[in-house]
């Protein structure tokens, strides 16, 4: 490990501005993600959020994450929060009361938690160095050789769960009545599609 | 590069992601700041991973396995959660949490929404 | 078979009787009824037969211990004297004539089958009793006879009558029944047994320690069970129950019990002369009280019922003398013509409809509706007079001549003031028994007025028994009263003759002035209509009598007397009739002794409850109602702000946590 010190905060590394960088647009879109008024933007604004994620997971060197985080996340997840926020008539354009009266109570807590994190972080890991020279390792070849030789069996136990979610999925759709059929039909098919995806990426 | 930096930045979209889960009145868009927090944890997980292999020489990848599984069972609870959200509607109507408040003291007519608004936030 | 295997069998088979009955009383009604006779009768025959192989010689005594129990031992033990055998014949006899009797009386009540198990119990118990050599196994007998009379005096549950009354029978008893048994220990701890004959034998060495405490204690379960002042009063509300119940209680079983019990063990009481006082001073109240009370009722199986009373005062008199052959005498006699006074009066209410002597002196020929009923009751109530040569005249006369002969200066066995005491009772009580019986039968066989309603011929069941229990009301006292002395303890039952003068003219008295009194009286009858017969007289006989019971208090303003101005008794007690009516106010006192200061007891116990206790368990209860009331206002039923409250609390905790790690 190299200490800190040869290595100051005033002297940041190309790695460390591009990561502060794409971490100022990731935590900015994060930000409008919560606080727009307009709801089909906030998922918009999600996606950048999580692309940032992705280019931040590669500036860490574990690419093969960042694909699955652009795979699953971008590709999927927030497709299928844009088909809920339509089959909800979420409204277009702006509306005045997307946030509830909890908000100023939430306020408290999020500066609240922010400051105890932060503090603790930055008091705990002010002086720690990651070194990223040398083989990446979270290529995909690290990756599955840590899945499959180290957690094999968590890795089929969440098969399962994924299979169990998807039987629930299913159940609570068949629920629906007779006129809400095509929600019922759309909402299974994207879930399905998205948890085969996460399999045969973990597969891989 | 400093620990401190992806170090921090998770802090800031965690509590980013908290702040949108306790202020947001439409259920879709607290399922999407669920995921903000997910996210920041992924971060965090993936950082610590990266720094333990190189300075402890730890080989196991427990961060960026666990990170595989986040996301896999994030995939999964998007998908029940948004389909409680919709069986939600379609019963009362509506998708904003604040008026789902069978469970309060003095309500009479209990309806089976209330657990399922309960997951749903989880 | 041994005289003891024919002495087991006795009480074993009305037992086995009983069981069967309760068993296929549901399933197989046609056994019922032989069930309920054949048992009963093959016993009497059994104790007959003991009887005549026991002969009044050496007691046949027979003991076996079942199991150790101890310092004081119980066994299973039979003594069978010359009274037993007698006493037991008298209880088959009665009990046989009741049960047959009851085939017809309850001929359609729906509860008859355990009507009948319970008679065969009741039966059953009182032989146990009898022959019982245990004191403990006696007491065994005695409280079934207790739980089968509340059962058989409420076998009307529907009114209120017969249900107030099985209670009042049940608790009145068992109020005696408590000293009672505390009596027994101290008699077992004192003698070291609980065998009759050792605990007979530890009293003739002068072995008791505590003669007058014992004998006290035993005396007010005795005054319970056999009606004696001041534990009387249960016996004449026992009259709600049916017609046979009454007779089978009042002349063999219940209340023999007791007066039988003090036979057993006379030498116990004459141990102590303060006993021999008291159960003198007893007798002498109830005989009286019960004569003047009987004068005064107007339900004719209440005036039976004090009839009862009354004979049992002179069996206790007898008792209190220290003579147990006269009271056993009687106790026979009086077990014969009583149940037929009881099975008559039956006939009789069957017959007209009714139970009120009133509406019944005002029917003119309810003699030739019932000529059975009216001729043995005639004979009966002749007997309950003691005319002679009737069987209660010479029974009756033992008694008398057994006080005369402890008043002139025989006190070997009991003090001569208990021998004034009942000499004096008794040829009172001689007067007032030939009045009341003078009065019961002018007003119910002398009606004038309508002509008694036709309700057909009684059941034969009901009319040949009468006729089978006449026969010894009329000539047992003459024809045994010389071979008696025999099998009892030998002393003299000849009536002696300043007594029988005495006690004969007394009573012939009271019959005249009676007489009187009801010719002058019976004017008033047409001017004061009475009378309400029971809705439905083509019933049977248990029918009726329950509806007449029922109806009683309704019709006349009270269960037990009417205002009724042709009454001779009203004419002839004057001021005195009222407070008779109602038993001399003892229910009365007991309500001022005992029902109102346990109620009172009972309101403070609630008060304190209710007021001191519960005022701390409220308060204590508010304080968490009032943070729960707090702590509801927080549940919005907002997940979301369940959630914010949750984190903050996370973060105030990670902050201490984080602070305590790092020693700040």
């Amino acid at each position: 490990m190299t200490l800190a010190a040869s290595h100051g905060f005033l002297s940041p590394t190309g790695v460390e501005i591009a990561f502060l960088l794409v971490g100022l647009a990731t935590f900015g879109a994060a930000l409008v993600t919560v606080t727009t008024r307009q709801l089909v933007h906030a998922a918009l604004w999600l996606v950048v959020t999580l692309g940032g994620l992705a280019v931040e997971y590669l500036l860490l060197t574990a690419e093969f994450i960042a694909w699955v985080q652009v795979l699953i996340y971008v590709g999927s997840v927030v497709v299928l929060l844009l088909f809920g926020l339509m089959l909800t008539k979420a409204p277009i354009g702006r509306s005045p009361d997307a946030d509830s009266g909890n908000r100023w109570a939430a306020l408290t807590v999020a500066l609240a938690a922010a400051a105890t994190l932060v503090w603790v972080v930055v008091d705990a890991f002010r002086t720690t160095w990651i070194d990223l020279d040398g083989p990446a390792e979270g290529s995909t070849r690290a990756t599955g050789e840590s899945l499959f030789q180290n957690w094999v069996l968590p890795f089929e136990a969440l098969s399962v769960l994924l299979l169990a979610a998807l039987v629930g999925a299913i159940v609570l759709s068949r629920k629906a009545r007779a006129d809400a059929d095509e929600a019922g039909r759309a909402r299974p098919n994207a879930g399905k599609a998205d948890t085969d995806q996460a399999d045969k990426e973990g597969a891989r | 590069m400093h620990l401190a930096y992806p170090a921090v930045l998770s802090a800031l979209l965690f509590c980013t992601g908290l702040y949108g889960v306790l202020a947001r009145r439409n259920a879709i868009l607290v399922l999407m700041s669920v995921e903000l927090m997910l996210n920041a944890v992924n971060l965090n997980l993936v950082a610590f991973d990266i720094w333990l292999s190189k300075a402890a020489e730890e080989t196991l990848h427990s961060g960026q396995a666990l990170t595989l599984f986040t996301i896999a069972i994030a995939a999964a609870e998007i998908g029940i959660g948004l389909a409680i959200v919709l069986a939600v509607y379609r019963n009362r109507g509506t998708s904003d949490i604040d008026k789902l408040r069978d469970t309060a003291e003095g309500h009479e007519s209990g309806t089976p929404a209330a657990d399922e608004k309960a997951e749903a936030t989880a | 078979m041994t005289t003891t295997t024919l002495a087991v069998l006795v009480p074993l088979l009305p037992f086995l009787g009983a069981a069967a009955g309760l068993l296929l009383g549901r399933t197989a009604p046609g056994f019922v009824r032989p069930l309920a006779v054949l048992p009963t009768l093959t016993s009497l025959l059994l104790a007959a037969l003991v009887a005549v192989r026991q002969g009044g010689d050496q007691a046949v005594n027979a003991a076996t211990e079942l199991t150790p129990t101890g310092s004081i031992p119980i066994e299973l033990a039979l003594y069978i004297d010359g009274f037993a055998a007698l006493v037991a014949v008298l209880v088959g006899v009665v009990a046989t004539c009741v049960q047959i009797y009851s085939t017809g009386y309850l001929r359609d009540d729906p509860r008859y089958p355990s009507y009948a198990a319970l008679v065969s119990l009741f039966t059953s118990a009182m032989w146990l009793v009898v022959y019982s050599g245990d004191l403990i196994v006696l007491l065994v007998g005695w409280e079934i006879m207790g739980i089968c009379s509340y059962f058989l005096v409420g076998h009307y549950w529907e009114t209120p009558e017969a249900r107030a009354a099985s209670i009042k029978a049940f608790l009145v008893t068992k109020l005696g029944d408590v000293p009672f048994l505390i009596g027994l220990f101290a008699l077992a701890t004192d003698a070291g047994s609980f065998q009759i004959t050792k605990v007979l034998g530890t009293v003739a060495s002068g072995g008791l320690d505590h003669p007058t405490l014992i004998a006290l204690l035993l005396l007010a379960g005795v005054a319970g069970k056999s009606a004696q002042f001041p534990l009387h009063t249960w016996l004449p509300d026992a009259m709600a129950g049916p017609t046979p119940v009454s007779a089978l209680i009042h002349a063999a079983t219940m209340v023999a019990a007791g007066v039988y019990f003090i036979a057993r063990l006379l030498p116990v009481f004459e141990a102590s002369q303060a006993a021999m006082v008291v159960l003198a001073v007893m007798a002498a109240v109830t005989m009286i009280g019960s004569g003047l009370a009987a004068l005064a009722q107007d339900d004719i199986k209440r005036v039976l019922a004090y009839s009862t009373i009354g004979q049992l005062g002179y069996m206790t008199g007898a008792l209190a003398v220290g003579d147990r052959g006269a009271a056993v005498f009687h106790l026979l006699s009086h077990g014969a013509f009583k149940a037929l006074l009881f099975l008559a009066a039956g006939v009789i209410i069957h017959a007209a409809g009714t139970n009120s002597l009133a509406a019944m002196s005002r029917m003119r020929g309810l003699r030739h509706r019932v000529p059975d009923a009216f001729w043995t009751m005639t004979v009966a109530l002749l007997a309950l007079a003691a005319i002679p040569p009737f069987s209660g005249f010479f029974s009756k006369e033992s008694v008398l001549g057994a006080a005369e002969h402890v008043a002139t200066g025989h006190t070997e066995h009991a003090p001569g003031a208990a021998g004034w005491t009942v000499l004096v009772a008794g040829m009172l009580t001689a007067l007032l028994t030939a009045a009341y019986a003078t009065r019961l039968w002018l007003r119910a066989f002398q009606g004038r007025g309508a002509e008694a309603p036709d309700h057909g011929r009684q059941p034969l069941t009901m009319t040949v028994v009468l006729w089978v229990l006449a026969v010894p009301s009329l000539a047992l006292g003459g024809l045994v009263y010389r071979t008696l002395p025999d099998w009892f303890d030998g002393r003299d039952l000849a009536p002696t003759l300043t007594t029988a003068v005495l006690g004969t003219g007394l009573a012939l008295i009271g019959v005249i002035v009676v007489y009187g009194a009801w010719r002058h009286t019976t004017a008033f009858a047409a001017r004061v209509p009475l009378g309400a017969v029971a809705a439905h007289p083509e019933g049977d006989a248990g029918l009726v009598e329950a509806e007449a019971i029922a109806g009683h208090a309704p019709a006349y303003g009270d269960v037990a007397h009417a205002p009724d101005p042709a009454d001779p008794g009203r004419l002839l007690l004057g001021p005195l009739y009222r407070h008779a009516a109602v038993g001399f106010h003892v229910d009365a006192v007991y309500s001022a002794l005992f029902v109102r200061p346990v109620r009172a007891g009972a309101t403070l116990v609630r008060f304190l409850d209710r007021e001191v206790v519960d005022t701390y368990v409220r308060g204590a209860g508010a304080l968490p109602r009032w943070l729960g009331a707090a702590v509801r206002r927080a549940q919005t039923g907002n997940v979301q702000t369940y959630v914010s409250a949750l984190l903050a609390g996370t973060v105030v905790l990670a902050v201490a946590v984080v602070l305590v790690a790092t020693g700040a």
